[in-house]
């Protein structure tokens, strides 16, 4: 395609806050902090992961780049076009981004079968039915369940991995250039989660998809993606190519996050935990550096001023002006000795 | 501690059924094992495998109207599928205790957590509220929960998923209870959070010297904390060992292919082949080995009659016909 935006995914200065309700009518309101000034850039083609522990705003994340909640701030470039609020621009965009999540049946009506259920967004979005029951037949035989066998069976008359894949197909439909996936293999056995996600690397090399790809488990995201974000309550704290960061961890809360990996050897056995506590609560995110109170580098500065995002790779960067997901290795932490200084 | 000590959970022959309009579904058919003082037995496998159902059956949770139990259950001592009335309620707690995957549905939501471990502390020792109370606190202390005086006065949402997972250790061990039956309690934790929960528990049963049952889908977090291991698949052990034989050195082409699913370190680029198929249908089982129709090494005689456990020299004991084959090639391939 001649004339298309480089990046799939354009974001700048995403910023969302929920109101809590407060522990009564005087009290201050209380915010949560769910995404936090989150800048990056992805290439076409290439897989986003996006890590972080429960209350990181992965999942707000994903629900912003799909318009499903709106942003208080920043600007979101979807394959060239941007996210508004009118209705009009969603529908064009949604036909570009399409999402897969955890909960396989939860995301399937339970009254349509699953040929029903993949006929419905393209029918919604003008075609007729004759041509997107054959796109439908299509995507089947593409996710491995045969027509024949599948097309008339409910979402409940099929397993966990077949439910998955069916969903995978009706994120496929419309021909989408972006897929989310939110946690979408964390509740598959780790025999089934392995087909599925060499049937997305298949589909991926096919169709020439962009994924972003939300998980907790570190290894899952180290197989699918190109790129890695770290996420830490809203903030993204480390981002770059999947082998530097796995290779030479900046930040140290990537570091715990990758040390607290079981080893697999039960003769190597962890023998101290690599961070203590729980992640703090996001109504009231610590001031400065966010992981200051569970870090062990942490001394006064961390608490003052936020550390900004700088490259730390011993490549060179490709762009120094602005933070993308494009090759450039980069953390927030003020204690990283930084070859390039701050970008 | 001497071979021929007694072991603390001796569990032969267990069959579980359950009633379902299509029939009878097996869930658990003919598992022994044995779980000496001090010794953590891992079961590991996959959902429908029957590791979650022969704890329950241990824990006598199983609903007596639909599961047909059959085999027996000896905990230190006691005849379990034979208990009833005040005695039934003496071993649940005192003397086998079980740890949830979900805290937040296991403890209940409009009570303290001060009241409910003082509650079965008062139930099994028969103590003064004060005296229930304080021993209360000290267990919370001793699963690191911070500042647990305070915590005593918290009802379970105030708290964390750790810090609540942490106060049902607290409540299971807080009876004393010689054998812990743990199913998937780290499984729904953060992955830091999940690490330090592994070794709070680890310490706390060697130190109190109590034996475990362990069931985990994680072989991660199977071999941080198991000393020996069970490999189940369609309600039957098809490998035990110790944690380094099955996990370092697996006999089972099912152990193979379940250890080769795991992604663990690897490599973007590097494609993983793992195990195609799903399992058999617990309703109408195969006559021979339930593995077979998945088993990259299965022959006609796999599918005739069901293999038995075999041990092998310096390797753990395994179900398989075709162990000589599937060896052959996990040597190649090393």
């Amino acid at each position: 395609m001649s004339g298309a935006p480089p990046y799939a995914v354009d974001v700048a200065g995403l910023r969302k806050r929920f109101q809590v309700r407060s522990p009564s009518v005087f009290a201050k309101p209380q915010v949560v902090h769910a995404v936090s000034d989150i800048s990056f850039r992805l290439e076409r083609g290439r897989t986003l992961g996006i890590v972080g522990e429960s209350g990181c705003g992965k999942s707000t994340l994903a629900r912003l780049l799909m318009g499903l909640i709106e942003a208080d701030d920043g600007s979101v470039l979807l394959a060239g076009q941007a996210l508004g609020p009118k209705p009009q621009q969603l529908t064009a965009v949604r036909r570009k981004v399409q999402m897969v999540f955890q909960d396989s049946f939860a995301s399937l009506n339970p009254r349509l079968t699953i040929e029903a259920s993949l006929m419905f967004g393209p029918q919604v979005h003008g075609v007729p039915s004759d041509a997107a029951r054959r796109t439908a037949h299509d995507l089947l035989e593409r996710v491995g369940l045969e027509p024949a066998r599948f097309a008339g069976r409910y979402p409940h008359e099929v397993s966990g991995g077949q439910r998955q894949r069916v969903n995978i197909a009706r994120a496929l439909a419309l021909k989408p250039e972006i897929v989310i996936f939110d946690e979408a293999v964390s509740a598959l056995d780790k025999s089934v989660e392995l087909q599925v996600l060499n049937l997305l690397l298949d589909l991926k090399a096919e169709l020439g998809l962009t994924y972003l790809f939300i998980s907790h488990d570190l290894n899952v995201v180290q197989y699918i993606s190109d790129e890695v974000m770290v996420m830490y309550l809203g903030k993204v704290v480390e981002m770059g190519p999947v082998q530097s960061v796995y290779a030479q961890p900046a930040h140290p809360y990537t570091r715990a996050l990758l040390a607290s990996m079981p080893s697999m050897d039960p003769r190597q056995r962890t023998q101290a935990a690599p961070l203590v506590g729980d992640p703090p609560s996001p109504i009231d995110p610590p001031s400065g550096c966010r992981f200051r109170t569970r870090c062990a580098y942490a001394d006064a500065a961390c608490g003052q001023t936020e550390p900004l995002l700088r490259w730390v790779a011993a490549s060179a960067p490709l762009s120094r002006a602005t933070p993308t997901a494009d090759g450039v290795h980069r953390a927030a932490c003020h204690h990283i000795p930084v070859p390039g200084g701050d970008v | 501690m001497s071979p021929h000590a007694a072991p603390l959970a001796q569990v032969r022959d267990l069959r579980v059924g359950f009633q379902s309009p299509r029939g009878l579904v097996h869930a658990v058919n003919g598992v022994n094992f044995e779980v000496r003082r001090g010794e953590v037995l891992g079961l590991i496998g996959e959902s429908g495998c029957g590791k979650s159902v022969t704890l329950r059956a241990l824990m006598r949770l199983l609903p007596a109207a639909r599961a047909q139990i059959s085999g027996a259950i000896t905990v230190d001592g006691l005849d379990v599928p034979s208990l009833a009335g005040s005695a039934l309620s003496a071993y649940r707690g005192g003397t086998a205790a079980m740890i949830f995957q979900d805290p937040g549905l296991a403890l209940d939501p409009v009570y303290t957590i001060g009241q409910q471990i003082g509650e079965a502390i008062q139930r099994h020792q028969g103590c003064s509220k004060a005296q229930a109370r304080a021993q209360a606190q000290d267990w919370l202390e001793q699963v690191k929960v911070p500042s647990a005086r305070a915590r005593l006065d918290n009802y379970p949402h105030e708290l964390s998923g750790g810090m609540r997972q942490r106060a049902m250790i607290a409540l299971a061990l807080s009876c004393g209870p010689k054998l812990v039956l743990a199913d998937e309690p780290t499984t729904a934790l953060d992955a830091t959070v999940q690490m330090q929960v592994l070794l709070i528990l680890r310490e706390l049963q060697q130190r109190l010297g109590m034996g475990a049952v362990f069931v985990t889908h994680d072989l991660g977090v199977a071999a941080e904390i198991c000393d020996r291991i069970a490999v189940m698949y369609a309600g039957s052990i098809v490998e035990i060992g110790t944690a380094e034989q099955v996990l370092l050195r697996p006999q089972h082409p099912y152990t193979q292919a379940l250890l080769a699913s795991t992604l663990h370190g690897a490599q973007r680029g590097t494609r993983r082949v793992g195990l195609l198929g799903a399992p058999p249908d617990l309703v109408v089982l195969p006559a021979g080995c339930a593995f077979a129709a998945r088993c990259p090494h299965a022959g006609n005689d796999c599918t005739q009659s069901a293999p038995r456990l075999v041990a092998r020299d310096g390797a753990s004991e395994a179900a398989c016909w075709r162990l000589d084959v599937a060896q052959v090639r996990d040597g190649a391939a090393a």
